[in-house]
């Protein structure tokens, strides 16, 4: 079958999967509880299933969806890399998932201690002093950093930085994050390697001397390739009263390699979905813990884990704080997933990782650049960037190739992104992927760039085998149709 | 043990593939002076076996809720959960995939949504629900933004919101430069002439939670006739969901947008998170919401398939003029409460709030008899309410600690005027040997004070 009924269309009256405990205190009428102005007159319109329908529905929708257990998934600045089954136990253990987050630290010592020694391994893995793991994704992440450097300004009285300056090259969250702070945000150009335009920059610093309050950039970028002159740039942005943030979704390349803080950056966001092999969930929950270095301390918000005589405890921030950035600790089964992986490498293991990814992309690259423009053309890192310039002659686009790839069973790269690259195709292949499978996408890929010459109709025709075809997303945009509505006709009847 | 397949004579062939010696010639990139020239300070690897002992034994430290009785609410709620929920939530064709980007092998996930999408209208009688944010708390803050829009303004937020919640509210106000003013309460609610002289032409939003923190029923339709009048928004929020099974929705008493937490909803407490924001509102703010939205559509061979929609206005397109810089939200989650609500269906779901309703009051009667226990308030409550008590809070939850029972929630942590004041909240988990094992403790605790 190529569609999957909705939930509301299947089941009947009466039917239920759930049952409840059996009720052992006597049954006073709901009306004598809560006065009827409050309640509702007919339940919730929930579906009516038995167990079977429902875990047939459900199971056959997870047969329309396509994971990292399913096969390779090289999207680029993503890092979807095996995810562990031994995190997804560790995270299921009762004293974990079964923990009330307001529960006295004197019955959450275990809880504390993952989170105590998660800190300390994300700010030695960042060259970070601290790190609160309240953020609940990357994004959220990159709001609390800026969130910190601007309450940093403030205690300076430097109220007039007001800019944040962002690479052409950056994810759309880090203008996003920039603007909802309050920020400005100025577009730094790349140079002809794909890194920062020096000169630029200079020009920049220059035209809003007192105004910059940051630069948000990832390193190696979104091209996959490692800015070389990251220490000019810091000294250049310092210099200028400005902070340097680290947009840590490319991380994986660097682990036991080389350290923001090392490199000069003040703030630092993890993305653990990506870089700590912890599930993205078909879209999350992920976890965007910040580092920072000692001069922001005072700023970060709480309460943050602390180790005393009597053991672990919930240390509230000072009054320098931003305050909370959301309830409770964070997504915490998440960070138990990645202080499980972080433990299971060591720090050799991590190195290993961060070196496997580098080798891999350069495998790809190298063995594909023939087939594909290269329009940075240097040694990458753990991703790369290809254009389907040479295909669009054909009529042949990214967006073609990417869904030609689904025909072969291969998630698609990012497409369309970064912005400086025309038709771009990221590919991220990460460590976990196997010399084989590298290798059958090489020949996947070779294959596509011949069709696009030979018969692009095939390509443009994609993809054949899927459960459904191209969508219409005009249609979808234009006529909204968010939720399921019952059918007036058959209700009536 | 890295996970990594390739072995070392693989990776070197590899390498000369690529055309060179070794893998440190791949990272002549990054400059000598920024090399890390140690090895990380971290502990060393541990296989497989080693790591569960190692996690086993810190799990072990902590006070989980299938060992202890546990009567704390105050945001996070303790339900069961039905068998097919994580196993359906842990086919792993769902959580190891990425956001649905990829229509044609995400319509899984994308179907999923959209019925999670109905469901949450369908429990807040709102038209229209996002895919999710990261936690009641910060979709409270993007309902607050959304008021505010690329202007300012004043949000007022009743004090009977979530303490964290409004915790978190006043960081953003101060980042995004919106006033935050708070109403006072009276009764354990909301002060309806409290509210009624802080309204000012100014005001974008009146925000108010319903069941309110301390688990009492606020004046909803009062408040919605004031905020109305001022031109205001009318957001109610909710830390309890399963307080709609019972109660009237938002969207009959006149709420504008829906707001709150849903991680109870078939996915577990884990120590506060991963939680489910839920954003529901009407048509008219449909363009303004933050986060994912699916929609429905249909395939170039005329079949019905399920889209990420609306993308115009998020931040992978438009960047820093998006409503919102939301991008990972919590998918699993929402997929665990579509999950969760099918399974216990339109029957079971109004059961569970009937249960919860009243075991709850059959616990606060029984606290009471309790000498020195007295109700806080006289509002009507769900399956959470204030009790006034003869000796400190914390002192009462030492006792019951060392019974092996996890008291209520010390109110005074967040109203310094509420002094010896405890937040009860008992669900359809907490049997009535449970109920009974802590009204014969608090008379233990009190009696050997005296």
């Amino acid at each position: 079958m190529s569609t999957e009924k909705l939930i509301f269309e299947k089941g009947a009256p009466g039917r239920r999967t759930a049952t409840l405990p059996a009720l052992d205190i006597p049954e006073k009428s709901v009306e004598t509880l809560v006065p009827a102005e409050f309640l509702r007159s007919e339940p919730a319109p929930l579906p009516e299933v038995s167990e079977i329908e429902l875990v047939r529905h459900f199971t056959h929708l997870s047969q329309r969806n396509f994971g990292v257990d399913t096969g390779f998934y090289p999207l680029g600045s993503c890092t979807m890399k095996y995810n562990p089954k031994v995190n997804e136990d560790m995270a299921a253990l009762p004293g974990f998932a079964r923990l009330h987050p307001l529960t006295d630290d004197s019955m959450a010592q275990g809880a504390l201690q993952v989170l105590y020694e998660l800190e300390g391994y994300l700010a030695e893995i960042s060259g970070m002093r601290r790190v609160t793991l309240q953020p609940a994704a990357g994004a959220h992440g990159e709001i609390t950093g800026l969130m910190i450097i601007k309450a940093y300004h403030e205690h300076r009285g430097e109220h007039e930085r007001t800019i944040v300056l962002i690479p052409d090259g950056a994810h759309g969250t880090n203008p996003a994050s920039a603007s909802l702070a309050g920020y400005t945000t100025v577009e730094l150009q790349s140079d002809a390697r794909g890194g920062v335009d020096l000169h630029h920059l200079e020009q920049v610093l220059a035209a809003h001397e007192g105004k910059i309050a940051a630069l948000m950039m990832t390193n190696p970028n979104t091209l996959g390739v490692f800015d070389e002159n990251i220490v000019e740039i810091a000294r250049r942005v310092h210099d200028a009263g400005g902070q340097l943030y680290y947009d840590g979704a490319n991380a994986n390349a660097i682990m036991g390699i080389t350290r923001p803080g090392d490199m000069g950056f003040d703030v630092v966001h993890f993305n653990l979905h990506k870089t700590c092999s912890t599930p993205h969930g078909g879209g999350g929950p992920g976890a965007g813990p910040v580092g920072v270095a000692p001069h922001l301390l005072p700023f970060l918000p709480g309460p943050l884990p602390a180790k005393g005589d009597d053991g672990y405890f919930w240390e509230d921030a000072g009054p320098l704080s931003i305050g909370r950035v959301r309830a409770n600790c964070g997504n915490f089964l998440v960070l138990v997933r990645a202080y499980t992986y972080i433990r299971v490498n060591g720090p050799d293991g991590l190195r290993h990782v961060s070196e496997s990814a580098v080798l891999n992309a350069n495998y790809v690259v190298r063995a594909l650049q023939d087939a594909y423009d290269l329009p940075y053309d240097r040694t990458c890192m753990h991703e790369f960037v290809f254009s389907a310039n040479r295909q669009k002659r054909h009529d042949v686009h990214a967006l073609d190739i990417a869904k030609r790839l689904l025909d072969f069973g291969v998630h698609p790269p990012t497409i369309y992104f970064p912005l400086i690259v025309a038709e771009a195709m990221m590919i991220e292949p990460t460590e976990t992927e196997t010399k084989e499978t590298l290798d059958e996408f090489i020949d996947i890929m070779r294959q596509i760039a011949r069709e696009a010459q030979e018969q692009p109709e095939l390509i443009l025709e994609a993809p054949h085998v899927t459960v459904v075809g191209r969508l219409d997303q005009t249609l979808a945009a234009r006529k909204p149709d968010l939720r399921w509505q019952p059918d007036p006709v058959a209700t009536a009847t | 043990m890295s996970y990594v397949p390739n072995t070392a004579a693989e990776q070197q062939a590899m390498l000369q593939a690529v055309g060179v010696e070794t893998i440190e010639e791949l990272l002549s990139p990054v400059p000598a002076d920024v090399r890390l020239k140690r090895p990380l300070a971290l502990p060393a690897a541990l296989a497989e076996p080693d790591i569960k002992r190692v996690m086993g034994a810190l799990a072990e430290r902590n006070a989980d809720l299938d060992h202890f009785p546990s009567f704390l609410g105050a945001g996070s709620y303790d339900h069961i959960t039905p068998s097919v929920v994580p196993h359906l939530v842990k086919r792993s064709e769902f959580y190891t995939s990425y956001t649905p980007y990829q229509p044609e092998i995400s319509q899984g996930m994308l179907q999923a949504i959209y019925e999670f999408q109905t469901m949450v209208c369908q429990l807040t009688g709102m038209d229209v629900a996002n895919a999710s944010l990261y936690d009641g708390s910060t979709a409270v803050v993007e309902a607050a933004m959304l008021a505010i829009g690329t202007g300012t303004g004043d949000i007022l937020v009743s004090r009977a919101l979530d303490p964290q919640y409004r915790a978190t509210l006043r960081t953003y106000a101060w980042v995004r430069g919106f006033n935050l003013i708070e109403v006072d309460l009276e009764n354990g609610a909301t002060s309806v002439a409290a509210l009624e002289a802080a309204l000012t032409p100014q005001t974008k939003a009146v925000i108010i939670q319903h069941p309110n923190f301390f688990g009492a029923l606020e004046d909803v339709r009062a408040v919605e006739q004031l905020a109305h009048k001022a031109g205001a928004i009318y957001v109610v929020a909710f830390t309890e969901p399963a307080a709609l099974a019972l109660l009237e929705a938002p969207g009959e008493f006149g709420a504008d947008i829906v707001v709150g937490e849903g991680q109870c909803l078939g996915s577990p407490l884990g120590y506060g998170g991963p939680a489910l924001g839920i954003f529901a509102s009407r048509n008219e703010y449909l363009r303004r919401l933050p986060g994912r939205l699916v929609g429905k559509t249909v395939d170039d061979r005329g079949q019905t398939g399920y889209v990420l929609t609306l993308q115009t206005r998020e931040q992978h397109i438009r960047r820093e003029r998006a409503t919102s810089n939301i991008c990972t939200n919590q998918a699993l989650l929402a997929l665990a409460a579509t999950v969760y609500l099918a399974a216990l269906g339109k029957t079971g779901f109004r059961e569970l709030g009937e249960q919860c309703l009243r075991r709850a009051h059959f616990a606060q009667e029984h606290i009471c008899s309790v000498n020195g226990f007295t109700p806080l308030f006289s509002r009507p409550f769900f399956d959470e309410f204030a009790v006034t008590c003869p000796l400190p809070v914390e002192h009462l939850n030492a006792g019951l600690r060392a019974r092996g029972i996890i008291g209520g929630y010390d109110l005074s942590r967040d109203y310094p005027e509420l002094t010896n004041a405890a937040l009860f909240c008992v669900t359809e988990t907490r049997t009535r040997d449970d109920i009974d094992a802590l009204v014969a403790a608090l008379e233990e605790i009190v009696s050997d004070d005296a």
